[in-house]
């Protein structure tokens, strides 16, 4: 609609002269319309639509997820992921239908991976699909940031959740690291840290493929030196980083890195989900090494950090 | 507890009645209590319990104006032949003494048990509630029947409400003979005088600035239905009852067309302490935290075990709250 008067205003500028201020209106007119072109693709729309009309088809979403909320979340997210991270998608055709667990390195300080990794289902898969992860439960004491989570489509970290999830044959992505992963220094980068095992005993009891997929760019954006064990001791957190970009005006940005996701194949696993624990961590190990061979081969193949 | 004043067995227990009997309804003078009577009064006899009078009652519904505490109580119990009882005679006003209301709930729902045991009435169902469960921000967003009830941690005044619902639990273990039912349904709506039907009966609904949890609802007529499903010979054991789909509150409240004040929690919650001590609401503080976290109860075992549904539409179980009838 807009883009059609936009049109026709353009038509109005070669027919009769126009003032100064109209013309550079008109001109800001056009490249808006080129910016959000190239920002959100020409079926923008269409992908919304069609999130809505799945979410609507099953009656609503029970934990709360709302496609008007997650359409202007893409908008923000689009500028990140076309823009400013640049990201390049490869594999994300492995990703089969129905229900999927995704399971990704953590990194980067603040867990930009998981929104850029939601963002490439919502622009670079087809059809669109909303990414679903667990988040700590002490964000739902956080007012706004609790119903944020919940109207992008993501749920409180508590097993029963996740499972419901799966069981809805939804997108879920995980990160078996945890938190200490997202704050490694930068000496550590691209190196996992050993997997949790919950994560692989939910996928055998709902019969879940796994995707494995890896991150690369998000380790550079910001550079931690360390960890302050005594200072996060004293403040009750995981980790503290020290990154001495934040001190810097402007460096609380993260560095405009590239970002690269590979999706490996998925992966099935059998056996029962109670076996014991060194029976599920050879398959843990199987998940992380494929991880770790994407990071390697992606890492060969870049040429540089920040294009 | 007192002993039984007479033997427990022996003579008594060939009344262990076979086809139809009366039903007991405690707390019958309720909204909710006098739905289900009208339901029940026509499949079989009703025998009413309540301190209250029972104004507009069906002439085939006996009822006795008594406390559940007093000895008479025993004689309704000896003197018909009981096929069930239904408790729904749980005081909760959070303008009462709580020492006494404590009391008076636990002592009433003891004795009842006691004539049930005494008088080998088979079936038992108790009108629980998924507010046990408590709202908290680690809940699973549906929580099943196992879940630990926490509600009353953070909000005392209801101990005795989950102390019923344990009292229940330990009835079904220490009386196999008896079937138990515990119904634990999440928000019940209507013309019933509850605090989630009443907060979204105000003029100008307050909410907390930044949360916006999806909330269960389930219609009153659902909730009957749920008791009569309970009340079938075989039925026993735990069930949530739910409502259909959830719904976000601000949706709920734009589909009432409540005009809403949003409010920063921590505000909220001085203001309503301040109002409820000056008895300007009636909305206990802890309340706040059904609008801030999720309480919603997983209803499968219900939907599989009782073959329950619910038969009102989200909208109709809303609008609910504003039909004014009188009953």
């Amino acid at each position: 609609m807009e883009r059609q008067t936009a049109l026709a205003r353009l038509a109005d500028v070669a027919r009769q002269p126009l003032s100064l201020s109209e013309r550079l209106r008109l001109t800001a007119l056009r490249a808006a319309e080129e910016l959000r072109l190239k920002l959100l693709g020409p079926d923008f729309e269409q992908r919304v639509e069609h999130l809505r009309e799945h979410y609507k088809s099953l009656g609503g979403d029970p934990f709360g997820f709302d496609p008007e909320m997650a359409r202007n979340a893409a908008v923000v997210s689009a500028f990140f992921h076309r823009m400013y991270f640049r990201t390049e998608v490869y594999g994300i055709e492995n990703v089969p239908k129905g229900r999927v667990l995704l399971i990704a390195n953590h990194s980067g300080q603040i867990p930009i991976d998981a929104a850029i990794i939601s963002a490439a289902f919502f622009f670079d898969a087809f059809p669109p699909r909303m990414v679903r992860a667990l988040v700590e439960k002490w964000t739902a004491t956080l007012p706004f940031v609790s119903l944020f989570f919940n109207r992008v489509g993501q749920v409180v970290g508590v097993p029963e959740n996740a499972k419901r999830l799966l069981e809805m044959e939804e997108l879920l992505l995980a990160f078996p690291e945890g938190v200490k992963a997202i704050a490694k220094p930068f000496a550590q980068r691209y190196q996992l840290e050993p997997f949790g095992l919950g994560f692989m005993r939910l996928a055998i009891e709902t019969k879940t493929p796994i995707v494995p997929v890896a991150v690369i760019g998000a380790e550079e954006q910001y550079f931690s030196l360390g960890n302050l064990k005594w200072a996060a001791k004293v403040l009750n957190i995981p980790v503290f980083p020290v990154i001495p970009q934040l001190l810097i005006p402007g460096g609380q940005f993260p560095l405009p890195t590239k970002y690269r996701l590979y999706f490996g194949e998925p992966m099935h696993f059998d056996g029962g989900p109670d076996e014991d624990d060194a029976a599920i961590a050879n398959k843990t190990w199987l998940v992380q090494q494929s991880i770790s061979d994407m990071l390697r081969r992606g890492l060969a193949a870049r040429r540089g950090v920040f294009f | 507890m007192t002993a039984p004043e007479s033997p427990r067995n022996g003579q008594r227990s060939e009344r262990a009645h076979k086809g139809a009997g009366a039903v007991v309804i405690t707390g019958i003078c309720g909204r909710l209590g006098k739905r289900l009577a009208r339901r029940m009064h026509r499949t079989g006899p009703v025998i009413g319990l309540d301190r209250r009078p029972f104004s507009d009652r069906p002439r085939d519904i006996a009822h006795h104006e008594i406390d559940i505490r007093s000895k008479r109580v025993r004689d309704v119990f000896r003197q018909n032949n009981i096929r069930a009882l239904v408790h729904l005679g749980v005081m909760h006003d959070p303008r009462g003494n709580f020492v006494e209301h404590h009391a008076w709930n636990l002592i009433a729902f003891q004795k009842l048990l006691e004539y049930v045991e005494q008088y080998d009435v088979p079936k038992v169902v108790l009108l629980s509630s998924g507010n046990v469960y408590g709202p908290r921000p680690d809940n699973p967003q549906f929580l099943p029947e196992e879940s630990p009830l926490l509600g009353a941690g953070p909000f005392s005044e209801i101990r005795d409400l989950v102390e019923l619902d344990m009292c229940a639990q330990s009835f079904i273990w220490r009386e196999p003979r008896v079937e138990t039912v515990i119904l634990r349904p999440s928000h019940i709506l209507g013309t019933v005088r509850n605090a989630p039907s009443n907060y979204l009966r105000l003029k100008v609904v307050p909410t907390l600035l930044g949360f916006d949890p999806m909330v269960q609802v389930v219609h009153q007529d659902d909730v009957v239905n749920a008791l009569e499903l309970a009340l079938r010979p075989g039925a026993r054991g735990i069930f949530n009852v739910a409502g259909p789909q959830p719904i976000a509150l601000s949706r709920a409240l734009s589909v009432l067309g409540r005009q809403t004040m949003a409010l920063p929690h921590v505000l909220a919650r001085a203001a309503v302490e301040r109002l409820f001590r000056w008895r300007v609401t009636s909305f206990p503080a802890p309340e706040l935290d059904f609008i801030r976290y999720v309480c919603m109860v997983d209803d499968t075992r219900a939907r599989e075990t009782l073959g329950y549904r619910p038969s009102h539409t989200i909208e109709q179980t809303l609008r609910a709250v504003d039909e004014e009838r009188w009953i």
